[in-house]
């Protein structure tokens, strides 16, 4: 058993990264996800793993830090909210055409614009529809609780590094600001160039010694036939993830006459609301995709066959849902696909839930 | 004292007829040429080239590298 | 004696320096970016450094610098480079990083970028091309672009009433004490060359120990987009560009001289 503490999910993320050997942190204060800094700036990691942490001038230069750092073969991270990740897109796309591996944990807060520092789940197309310009998807992870903060992160450089790919940590407020029991992670030693080397392959721009040719971190190519070959690899990249990384939870789904799709907080939601539908003798079921990008489709569409209508839970205007409608589509199966959701930085109650569900799919 | 020679050696391909190594020139050495090579450029060569005496002006202006210098105490 | 006796391999005094790729430079005829160029790879060759030497090119016609020098290079997005060679440079302290940015990338769209980065006093090297407008999106008006210069987006000269002023990036970035050596370089003739060689080698010198961030301007030429041939583009910059952007060392000193008393006193 690891080490057991009482911790913040923003907390949680920053512990976790020093554990898993993380090489450098850049990113800038906003709110709700200042922790992370703040907790990484206390804790000093450079003195004790070698992990780098700046304090960026904004969230375009931390993202352009990972880009630099993600280059030269280093496990990188940073984590912002909403408005910072509008920023970084840019720089998210050049990561993503120049295929390196990072973590950006995105803690969600309401928008459009300047929006409230409460919490939401409104960037849900912008983190897995790609978010920045051109043809490309991060992959996404979306934990519900502050144990999956910290377990996801290591998952998250491993997933990106698997695939030189970007990777996400979507949450939101609700999950960075409370406090759980969380199990740590073992410390993991920082791996070296040679051992990233021998592990990925030689691309990281470390210095070219005699031997090899010059690596180049680049996403321009100016010939478009070398161009389309560059995004049908990202398109065969991504159809892989989604061949072989889908995760999700299912909760009382075996006999569940209609089934919840919720994911972070509003899954923790739904979990009530399925005790409360189920002590009203309601057969209700909660699927909890844990990667929103590769998305659940499989599994949604299995269900599809056997049951008789689907609600998604988010707290946004209705953004997953037309995810669940395509795999449902899929299917064939004429199942009813509804969404509820609150917005504005308000968290939908539970009963608020069973309501929804008996108003837009039950009847009465 | 001694006498200097030099002579420079352009390539005529990669050269693209710029002009400033012809100016750079102390010796009026170096002209552009009549002909243009296959990309359409009026390459540099030695129009007088006895009066090289090798001070590298010319290799080191140009933009392309294209000018190899070599010089000889006679 | 024979030209032919002359052209000796014992007898060679200067070739393409080796760091130099094959790959013909897409830049037009007589622009500065060659030679800078190869004063970077004869730097970098003559400092043994290329096995920990990363570049990090810009957007703009620099962009592709990537494909002419024999290192490993990262291309940043538009402006960013100090952001990235400052991720490279943190977390690989024994490299020597580099950017290589153009007036566009550094002083418009990458100004907070490039004023954080020698802020921090990050150890790497800037070497910034100013030729007082845009080459690569043909010849529009660049933050350093001179008052009354006709550019593509100010057909009647540069206004500044409606444009303001030019940009004297250079000196701002001196007054910053993170910044070790900073200086302003030409490359129009030989004994202007071979000066920036001795200051670019400085720089790199400079950023290895570790001294801050050390910057060479290069007061260049555009002639496509300036409209002139080559030699008169080397003229017209004297005349015009000189003036204004005076070449000449601004700043020699390291990030470490400085103590500010100004620290909060508990």
């Amino acid at each position: 058993m690891g080490e057991l503490r009482l911790m913040k999910g923003n907390e949680v993320i920053a512990e976790a990264a020093i554990r898993c050997g993380c090489d450098g942190y850049f990113g800038y204060p906003i709110t709700p996800q200042s922790e992370v800094m703040e907790t990484l700036m206390e804790r000093e990691p450079w003195n004790e793993t070698g992990m780098v942490v700046l304090q960026a001038e904004s969230e375009v230069a931390s993202i352009n830090m990972l880009y630099g750092a993600a280059g030269s073969g280093k496990k990188v991270m940073t984590s912002s909210s909403s408005p910072g990740i509008s920023l970084m897109s840019e720089g998210i796309s050049y990561i993503a055409g120049a295929e390196l591996p990072c973590v950006i944990v995105n803690v969600q807060r309401g928008g459009p614009g300047l929006g409230t520092i409460q919490p939401s789940q409104a960037d849900y197309f912008q983190s897995t529809k790609g978010g920045g310009h051109g043809d490309y998807r991060l992959i996404v992870l979306a934990p519900s609780s502050v144990q999956e903060m910290n377990d996801f992160v290591d998952l998250s450089f491993e997933l990106a590094f698997k695939y030189r790919n970007p990777a996400m940590i979507l949450t939101d407020g609700v999950i960075g600001q409370m406090m759980e029991k969380v199990e740590l992670s073992d410390f993991k030693p920082r791996m070296s160039p040679n051992e990233i080397e021998k592990k990925y392959g030689s691309w990281a721009t470390l210095g070219k010694p005699k031997n090899r040719g010059r690596n180049i971190i680049t996403s321009l190519e100016m010939d478009s036939h070398r161009m389309e070959v560059n995004n049908r690899r990202f398109q065969e990249k991504y159809k892989q993830m989604e061949e072989l990384e889908v995760r999700y939870e299912e909760i009382q789904c075996d006999d569940a006459d209609y089934v919840l799709v919720a994911f972070g907080s509003s899954a923790r939601i739904c979990q009530k609301a399925v005790d409360i539908a189920r002590n009203n003798g309601l057969k209700v079921g909660l699927l909890r995709p844990i990667t929103l990008f590769p998305f659940p489709k499989k599994p949604i569409g299995e269900l599809a066959k056997r049951v008789k209508g689907f609600l998604t839970v988010e707290m946004n205007a209705g953004q997953m849902v037309e995810d669940v409608q395509l795999a449902v589509a899929k299917t064939k199966c004429s199942v009813p696909v509804e969404y509820f959701g609150r917005m504005g930085g308000i968290v939908p109650t539970p009963l608020e839930v069973v309501e929804a569900l008996k108003q837009k799919l039950i009847g009465g | 004292m001694a006498k200097v020679r030099g002579a420079v050696v352009v390539d005529n391909e990669e050269c693209k007829g710029c002009g400033l190594c012809v100016v750079a020139c102390p010796q009026d050495v170096l002209g552009q040429n009549k002909q243009v090579n296959s990309r359409g450029y009026h390459y540099s060569f030695m129009k007088n080239p006895e009066a090289c005496i090798g001070c590298m002006n010319c290799a080191i202006v140009c933009p392309d590298s294209c000018i190899t210098v070599y010089r000889v105490k006679v | 004696m024979q030209i032919t006796d002359i052209i000796n391999p014992e007898n060679l005094v200067y070739e393409k320096p080796k760091l130099l790729t094959s790959n013909t430079m897409h830049y037009c005829p007589g622009c500065s970016h060659g030679v800078v160029h190869k004063l970077l790879a004869e730097v970098i060759e003559e400092l043994g450094i290329q096995e920990k030497t990363i570049g990090v090119s810009p957007v703009g016609c620099g962009v592709f610098a990537y494909n002419y020098i024999d290192i490993d290079w990262q291309e940043a997005a538009h402006g960013r480079a100090p952001a990235v060679a400052c991720g490279i440079s943190r977390t690989n302290p024994d490299k020597v990083v580099f950017t290589y940015q153009g007036d566009g990338d550094l002083a418009s769209i990458g100004t907070g970028e490039i004023m954080h980065a020698c802020n921090r006093g990050d150890d790497f090297v800037v070497i910034f091309i100013n030729n007082g407008i845009y080459g690569m999106t043909g010849g529009q008006m660049a933050p350093t672009t001179l008052l009354g210069q006709v550019t593509a987006t100010t057909p009647c000269g540069r206004d500044a009433a409606m444009n303001g002023y030019p940009l004297k990036i250079t000196e701002l970035i001196a007054q910053l004490p993170g910044t070790s050596y900073v200086t302003r370089q030409s490359v129009h003739t030989p004994a202007a060359i071979r000066k920036c060689k001795k200051a670019i080698a400085k720089a790199f010198t400079s950023a290895q120990e570790k001294k801050g961030t050390a910057f060479v301007e290069v007061v260049s030429t555009c002639n496509m987009n300036w409209k002139l041939p080559p030699v008169e583009a080397n003229q017209w910059m004297e005349e015009n560009m000189f003036p204004f952007y005076p070449p000449g060392d601004m700043k020699d000193g390291s990030k470490h001289d400085i103590h500010p008393n100004n620290t909060v006193k508990s």
